[in-house]
């Protein structure tokens, strides 16, 4: 395999005298596909804020595309490709949906001294990533409060996508949505994979795990407790290491 | 939202005619209570109200509480409050008549206020911030009775009279309109309506036209999702709170123009006027919502009402009563919209 585009060691995190992770490894390489899974609580979220910069860890390092970073804000992972789909979503009720997939990158055009917004720009570049991902909105100008959880979260994906990601960490993406909604989502990351995109699935779905995934890691109690090729383990087997009982073969765990 | 509908008295009315009723009062519902009040007061003082002289006098007197007012609107905008406007704008006004006392050319004295008034709301905000205060409310409520302390310290406690003709240009200067109405026509344009409306304008156009303008809306609406998307909170409130202190200095000059002095009462209780006009104007105090349109109708509204009630010599406690009473009217009529327009 080739270098892996993100790779993090030792990540600790700490919250007060609450230890959310201790000592986490995590790799993903450009076009894999990696999921991870475990308990609630056991810190899955928390490890994928570290990567995108919006809690940053408090010890332990990142590599990317094989040199140290920190990201000390999502500005920082984005700035290198890293998109993340929050498991709140994070988008703003009311704000378009074309404000929210460009919130904070917004195309502008010259006015005189200052970058006014192209609001025009905006709507259509929308509009068209939003067919692209054969997302269906009444118009990209209704606001984000307006619509159901399901195309919320069709959003949430659409501003991760809308920039050209080499990392798209997607926290529970599938939680919200009726079946025709999660094959689409599915669709979408084995896309993402075919365009060399590098991509982190959290799911407490078996099914999407299993269509998706080129490797699982498993998290127990805030430690890497598992990890293998997908082709290399079963249904069961990822059952049991989410429940932390069953030991990994290969004996990553500690 | 299906019960509160079924109790709502608009329950017979097609979805389609609800979205319409729902979009004409969010666009124009503030302009209707306006033009209604306008109507009645013609009525009643017919001889009076609807005078050039009349109106203007409306304008002359709200315009520094329609730039207290743009500036709480855009930190209501991210969802805080600044109960401090008016004690910024009372030390920027004594720092103005200090200077100017002092004997500093106008163009210094002009300035003063508005790098006090710049100081006072970045205090504001770096308190909010990087002392993680609870809420704005508090930091807030603290500086509303700290720079008020500071400008009577300064001062004295006292009045300070007599500015210079260009420093009092703002607030009481005239556009003479003889070159259009024909020689010796009384009737002029205040500079400060002009100004107010300059103002407005570059408050609009930051707000819906530049990517500050889109991530102060993004922090009211959800400030995770702003951070999550890497905008720097922080900075950005800060920023907000600033912006809303430097307008409490302006407002400072142009009340110094009106006044020509400064007086240790300035600005008192302002705060809660230019709260009442932004939520008047249709601003959610829950932030993300809100135009600029709509907090410049707010302060006319009260102005308006203000004059009219003074125009029929009814006494300052009715004003008090009428002003609450159309606060909860303009809130419940917002309500009823948002009820009227929700199809869910
Ligand atoms: N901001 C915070 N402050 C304090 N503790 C936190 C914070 N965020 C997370 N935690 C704690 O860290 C642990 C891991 O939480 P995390 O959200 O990462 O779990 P998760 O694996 O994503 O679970 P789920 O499957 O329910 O989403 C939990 O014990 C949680 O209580
Ligand atoms: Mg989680």
């Amino acid at each position: 395999m080739t270098t892996p585009i993100l790779q993090v060691k030792g990540i600790c995190k700490y919250f007060g005298a609450i230890t959310a992770l201790e000592n986490v490894d995590l790799q993903v390489s450009a076009g894999e596909v990696l999921g991870v899974i475990g308990d609630n609580g056991a810190g899955k979220s928390t490890l994928m804020k570290t990567i995108s910069g919006l809690n940053p860890a408090s010890k332990g390092e990142i590599m990317f595309q094989g040199k140290p970073v920190k990201f000390n804000t999502p500005r920082d992972a984005r700035d290198l490709g890293i998109e993340m789909v929050y498991q709140d979503l994070a988008l703003a009720g009311n704000l378009p949906i074309a404000q929210n997939i460009y919130l904070g990158r917004e195309p502008t055009k010259r006015f005189g001294l200052i970058n006014r917004i192209d609001h025009k720009r905006c709507l259509e570049m929308s509009q068209e990533h939003l067919d692209n991902l054969k997302i269906h909105v009444k118009s990209a100008k209704q606001k984000v409060e307006e619509l159901s959880g399901g195309q919320r979260q069709a959003v949430a994906i659409a501003r991760a996508t809308a920039f050209d990601a080499n990392l798209v960490i997607m926290d529970e993406p599938t939680a919200a949505l009726a079946v025709k909604e999660v094959s689409k989502v599915l669709d979408l990351i084995k896309r993402l994979k075919s365009l060399n995109v590098a991509v982190i699935i959290i799911s407490h779905r078996m099914d999407d795990i299993f269509a998706v995934c080129d490797r699982v890691m498993a998290l127990f109690h805030g430690r890497n407790f598992a990890e293998d090729s997908i082709k290399e383990t079963s249904h069961d087997e990822l059952i049991g290491w989410i429940m932390g009982t069953t030991q990994n073969k290969n004996g990553i765990s500690q | 939202m299906n019960d509160t509908s079924t109790k709502s008295p608009m329950v017979n009315i097609s979805v389609e005619m609800r979205a319409k009723i729902g979009s004409v009062l969010d666009h124009y519902g503030i302009l209707i209570l306006i033009a209604i009040m306008m109507l009645a007061l013609h009525i009643l003082q017919p001889d009076v109200f609807f005078t050039w002289r009349n109106l203007t006098n409306v304008f002359k007197q709200t315009a520094w509480q329609a730039t207290l007012a743009l500036g709480m609107f855009i930190v209501i905008v991210t969802a805080g409050i600044d109960l401090s406007v008016g004690s910024i704008l009372m030390l920027s006004l004594m720092a103005l008549a200090i200077t100017s006392k002092a004997g500093f050319p106008w163009i210094v004295v002009m300035v003063v206020p508005i790098i006090v008034g710049v100081i006072c709301g970045y205090l504001n905000g770096v308190g909010i911030t990087k002392l993680r205060m609870p809420h704005p409310f508090i930091m807030t409520l603290g500086t509303l009775y700290l720079f008020r302390g500071v400008g009577n310290l300064v001062s004295g406690g006292v009045p300070i009279s007599g500015f210079a003709e260009e420093v009092n240009f703002l607030g009481t200067g005239r556009i003479k309109l003889d070159w259009l109405l024909g020689e010796g026509a009384r009737e002029y344009i205040p500079v400060s309506l002009i100004f107010v409306i300059f103002l407005y304008l570059v408050v609009w156009f930051y707000l819906e036209h530049t990517q500050h303008g889109r991530w102060i809306f993004g922090i009211g609406g959800n400030p995770n999702a702003a951070r999550a998307v890497g905008i720097n909170v922080d900075n950005m409130l800060i920023l907000v709170y600033t912006i809303c202190g430097g307008l409490a200095g302006v407002a400072a000059l142009i009340l110094a123009g009106r006044t020509n002095s400064g007086y240790p009462n300035a600005g008192l209780q302002s705060e809660l006027d230019a709260i009442a006009a932004v939520i008047i104007g249709g601003a959610s105090f829950f932030g993300g919502r809100g135009t600029v349109i709509g907090v410049f109708s707010g302060v006319f509204l009260m102005g308006l009402l203000r004059n009219g009630l003074n125009l029929m010599d009814v006494s300052v406690f009715w004003q008090q009563i009428m002003i609450g009473a159309i606060i909860i009217i303009a809130v419940y009529v917002d309500v009823l919209r948002r009820e009227i327009s929700t199809r869910r």
